[in-house]
């Protein structure tokens, strides 16, 4: 392992206020156009990610939950500009990024670098596990002491792989090991960031924990920021520092780790959480499950005001007529409604 | 509906269960080798009752199911063993035979129900598809009729719109409301659910386990449901069977199974997922390495490569196949360990860290 | 769905149109680039011996003293309104669609080409009936019993008969059945309006030897297509729900396997209708094929032209058919 990169001692576990953020989002906002008709005029908007605002400070990990479709995806294409936003601004150490061409975008590509889902088809087939891991290198024409081979190794190494594995293919390696030759490539440049859309999802649950665990391993070690896209709200309990929940394309509540699972306020953070199964089968006869009905509405037309009262237990009229705006609750703890939970009144 | 010339004059005597399983083998003859992706899977359940097989991608947990359906149509598939359904025997039986009780006795819905319908064919056209195999004499009136009252059952709007659209018209949680329906609509005695809620969103996911849960006491019949999560199986199942390389390796009441698990590997499970219900733990226990290949399935335990405790059995672990032992009333566990050992392990290491 | 269908044909108007655009780029544009001068151009409508007097005359009833694009803005008006020109005494009139006159016999293009389709059509309808029903057949069939004997012999034929060539399988056809064992002897073109049994015999062996060819494209193609299909989720639910297999593979499966057949013999057969060139050389049948090779080996441009656009609008217009037909089979395309 080369410690070199990793002098950055980092309290990760305890970001302060007074740094600068690494990452800042404001008013961020994807919008798909939606053509009809012969001449495919424009008539509306998939309105995939609709206003978020957050920020990441250096070492922590920020998760990001939400069902499919609130655009959580979106957003981590958006924030590594694999997307180019409809509005507002993405500020990477205090550089706006927002409109970046890919030119100018290249260098910044080293610091941050995306891990995706499905380990089975981000890996391309052809290539060997040395080509793919030591990819980065040579597009971004980095030396790389004792060449690239070495690097590449040391990287498996790092990632809970073998040296031996550099001349091997991706069909060769179980769903996790593949994921683990995704981590690998991510971490070649030394990114100061990493954003990650359901990292574990498509791994078996044996296999998940072992790459959570690498995951937080990395950060000690590295000193690396995480944002952290999944659907698992287990999952991200363990990983996150801060947790943003997401409901179609917006941020309804935002909050220190410890603060939202103990306490969540908005009250779609609390029906998820209770719909989450438990491993015990005695839960189930004492626990008073929030059921919520139908699907997530169409990010086309969202519902009027708060984009959650349609399924809402809670509702009342001002909530289909007046946007909630994400307020701060409890210090560090903001959420977007207009009669939260467990506010302690 | 005994059929009485299907059932050999041998030993073998239909079990008192209603759906019977006994030491089921499927294996495939592949390019690469044998396949054992079950092998040698036992059990019973009762009407109304829940069973829930649990085990990660290759363990044989779709397989088992899919051969209780008699799915496995192709050449290289090897079966043997009983599947004993209400005093019949499917193993040896006719394939046509086993074809008239799929989709009437015993009915599957699939993980993904997207993939699951044709996309070209209405999900009324479907539903009434499924409902007219097995009553020919219905007309199509009759059995859209009963299409949509099936539609209504499973919680649909407007079901007598929505029969007339296609399934990509459908949303996810909708669409496997709808494959529930087209599997009840001939009222089967077995239902088996293959992941049926993997590829929904969590809210979706408890609507649906409550439906499959409302509709087996309306219906009463027996389910089984297959799924990677150990919290799914919690919700619904009665009985839980653990596999592991084509194996059983432990079987008992979802109570105790949760309560006091016998086996290492359910051990390694609980231990490596993280939970809402525990307090945080600060790092998760994952199992090391990776589930076996199905090929070269380990000697002895096949789970002995990866197990914390394999060291403890005196080399037993990796030369001697472990049977299925009663450990506690109705648990059975398939380890070498002495059963004391295993408590005390448990209790001592891991219970504290769960 | 109407927007779907205006779309489509919109863009197929405007395909014709860069169609036309880069042929006639190609016959009128690239010669004068290389060199030729419009003098050179004029004297191939006069042929032999040429006056000067002639020339300039030429030159400007056809306007070739003119920029290029009026030249093809008036090409595109004579092709949808007809024209009247001026060569001697008498005025001659160019009807609609008017691909103008040949250099070398003086005739009007289209009813030249229309007067062949006859033969084109016959060719290649009769072909693509006999392709696709032996080929889906056979692809079907093979991938119902993949690595089975039939499954094997027919890929091997199959292979056999993409690789064989028509001007080697039709003219074999045509000495074993013609020659050697005369019971299709004299082959040539009847039509179908005078004599259709006739017509039938005579084309018997041209549209086997095309059919050969395409039907061996056509079984592994829907074989692989077939066997994809059959491994679909949706196929393992049709069984699930105790459909007989014979039912799960009519119902299920042929339709999903058959879509993407459909795109690429829109295609084949659009190509085929404007003309079957090798198959109409080795059989001497006066088609569209036949029609294009001599204007090519007489350097006849407007010939070379008219053919080409024709040939083009009927691969255009059956993919356009496709495209509306693939609407029809799939709900997903017609309610998106």
């Amino acid at each position: 392992m080369t410690d070199t990169q990793a002098t950055a001692a980092v309290p990760s576990k305890a970001p302060s206020a007074d740094r600068e953020p690494l990452l800042r989002v404001t008013d961020l906002k994807r919008h798909f156009p939606i053509t009809k008709g012969v001449l495919r005029r424009q008539h509306g908007a998939v309105r995939a990610v609709d206003g978020i605002s957050f920020s990441v400070l250096p070492g922590e990990t920020l998760g990001v939950v939400g069902e499919s479709g609130c655009g959580k995806s979106t957003m981590g294409r958006l924030v590594t500009r694999l997307d180019e936003p409809t509005g507002g601004k993405v500020e990477f150490e205090g550089t706006d990024i927002t409109h970046l061409s890919t030119g100018r975008m290249r260098p910044l590509r080293k610091d941050i670098q995306i891990i995706f889902q499905d380990p089975y088809s981000s890996l391309n087939p052809r290539h060997t596990v040395g080509t793919i891991v030591g990819a980065p290198f040579r597009l971004q024409k980095v030396a790389t002491e004792g060449g690239v081979k070495k690097a590449v190794q040391e990287l498996l190494e790092l990632c809970g792989l073998s040296p031996e594995h550099y001349n091997r293919y991706p069909h060769e390696f179980s769903g996790g090991q593949r994921q683990r030759i995704g981590i690998a490539r991510a971490l070649a440049l030394r990114p100061k960031m990493i954003v990650a859309d359901e990292p574990v999802s498509a791994l078996d649950v044996s296999i998940q924990a072992q790459v959570v665990n690498l995951l937080d391993d990395l950060q000690k070690e590295l000193g690396l920021t995480y944002l952290i896209i999944a659907h698992d709200l287990s999952v991200v309990r363990h990983v996150s520092d801060r947790v943003a929940v997401m409901y179609l394309g917006k941020i309804v509540e935002i909050a220190d780790r410890d603060s939202l699972y103990a306490a969540p306020t908005h009250p779609y953070t609390v029906a998820l959480m209770s719909a989450v199964p438990v491993p015990d089968p005695r839960r189930k006869e004492r626990r008073e499950r929030i059921l919520l009905t139908g699907d997530v509405p169409s990010p086309i037309n969202p519902p009027s005001g708060c984009r959650f009262r349609t399924r809402c237990w809670k509702a009342q009229d001002i909530c289909a007529s007046q946007e909630p705006p994400l307020v701060e609750l409890r210090p560090g703890h903001q959420s977007a409604c207009h009669f939260p939970e467990n506010t302690g009144a | 509906m005994t059929d009485q010339k299907l059932i050999p004059e041998q030993d073998r005597k239909a079990p008192e269960a209603f759906l019977s399983v006994r030491d089921l083998r499927i294996h495939f003859d592949t390019d690469d080798g044998l396949v054992r992706s079950v092998d040698g899977v036992s059990f019973d359940l009762a009407p109304g009752k829940t069973l829930g097989i649990v085990g990660e991608s290759g363990s044989g947990k779709s397989v088992t199911s899919l051969g209780i359906m008699g799915l496995h149509r192709s050449k290289r598939a090897r079966i043997s063993g009983e599947i004993w359904l209400e005093g019949e025997e499917l193993v040896s039986a006719d394939p046509d035979r086993v074809r008239q009780l799929r989709g009437r006795k015993m009915a599957m819905i699939f993980q993904d129900p997207l993939t699951a319908m044709h996309p070209y064919y209405t999900v009324g056209q479907q539903i009434i598809e499924a409902y007219r195999v097995h009553h020919p004499a219905a007309s199509k009136k009759e059995a859209k009729v009963r299409a949509v009252e099936m539609l209504d059952r499973v919680g649909i709007p407007q079901p007598d719109r929505r029969v007339d659209d296609y399934p990509h018209q459908f949303s996810g949680g909708m669409r496997q409301r709808a494959m529930i329906a087209m599997a009840l609509v001939n009222d089967p005695s077995l239902l088996i659910a293959d992941e049926p809620t993997t590829a929904l969103d969590v809210t979706v996911q408890a609507q649906i386990l409550d439906l499959i849960r409302d509709l087996q006491q309306e219906f009463g019949s027996a389910v089984i449901i297959i799924t990677h999560d150990l919290g799914v199986v919690a919700e619904l199942a009665d009985d839980i069977l653990v596999m592991y390389g084509g194996k059983c390796i432990e079987r008992g009441p979802a109570t105790t199974l949760f309560d006091a698990p016998e086996h290492p590997y359910t051990w390694g499970l609980l231990g490596s997922m993280p939970r809402l219900d525990r307090d945080l733990q600060e790092r998760l226990i994952p199992v090391r390495g990776t589930p076996p290949s199905l090929i070269n399935v380990p000697s002895g335990c096949a789970f002995h490569p990866r197990c914390p405790y394999a060291e403890l059995t005196g080399g037993r672990s990796s030369s001697e196949l472990p049977v299925l032992v009663e450990a506690g009333p109705g648990h059975h566990a398939a380890c070498h360990l002495p059963t004391a050992d295993r408590h005390r392990i448990f209790a001592d290491e891991i219970a504290p860290r769960l | 769905m109407f927007a779907y269908i205006i779309r489509r044909t919109f863009a197929a108007l405007v395909l014709l149109l860069v169609v036309s655009a880069v042929t006639f780029g190609i016959f009128f544009l690239l010669p004068r680039l290389a060199g030729e001068t419009t003098d050179q151009l004029a004297a191939q409508y006069i042929g032999k011996n040429p006056t000067p007097d002639a020339i300039i005359a030429v030159k400007r009833n056809l306007g070739f003293d003119q920029p290029l694009y009026i030249q093809y803005g008036r090409f595109l008006k004579t092709l949808v309104a007809g024209a009247n020109y001026k060569f001697g005494p008498d005025p001659v009139t160019c009807h609609v669609p008017c691909f103008g006159y040949s250099f070398k016999n003086h005739l009007e293009v289209w009813p030249e080409i229309r007067s062949r389709i006859p033969v084109t059509f016959s060719l290649a309808i009769g072909a693509a009936v006999l392709w696709l029903l032996s080929g889906v057949a056979t692809g079907v069939v093979s991938a119902l019993r993949p690595k089975s004997f039939f499954d094997r012999t027919a890929m091997g034929v199959a292979l056999a008969g993409v690789s064989l060539p028509i001007f080697f399988t039709g003219a074999l056809l045509l000495s074993l059945f013609s020659y050697q064992f005369p019971i299709l002897d004299n082959v040539h073109y009847v039509n179908f309006t005078d004599d259709p049994l006739m017509w039938a015999r005579n084309l018997i062996l041209p549209w086997i030897s095309l059919a050969f060819l395409y039907s061996a494209l056509y079984a592994r193609l829907t074989r692989a297509g077939m066997l994809e299909t059959m491994s679909e989720d949706y196929i393992r639910t049709a069984r699930a729900k105790g459909m007989t297999e014979r039912a799960v593979v009519v119902k299920h499966g042929l339709r999903s396997a058959l879509t993407p057949i459909l795109t690429i013999f829109g295609m084949d057969l659009g190509l085929l209708l404007g003309g079957a060139v090798i198959t109409e050389q080795v059989f001497s049948f006066q088609g569209i094929g036949f029609f294009a090779v001599s204007a090519i080996s007489d350097n006849d441009l407007p010939k070379i032209l008219g053919v080409t656009l024709v040939a083009a609008f009927f691969i255009v217009l059956c993919n356009l058919l496709v495209d509306l037909l693939y609407a029809a089979v799939d709900p997903r395309v017609r309610l998106s």
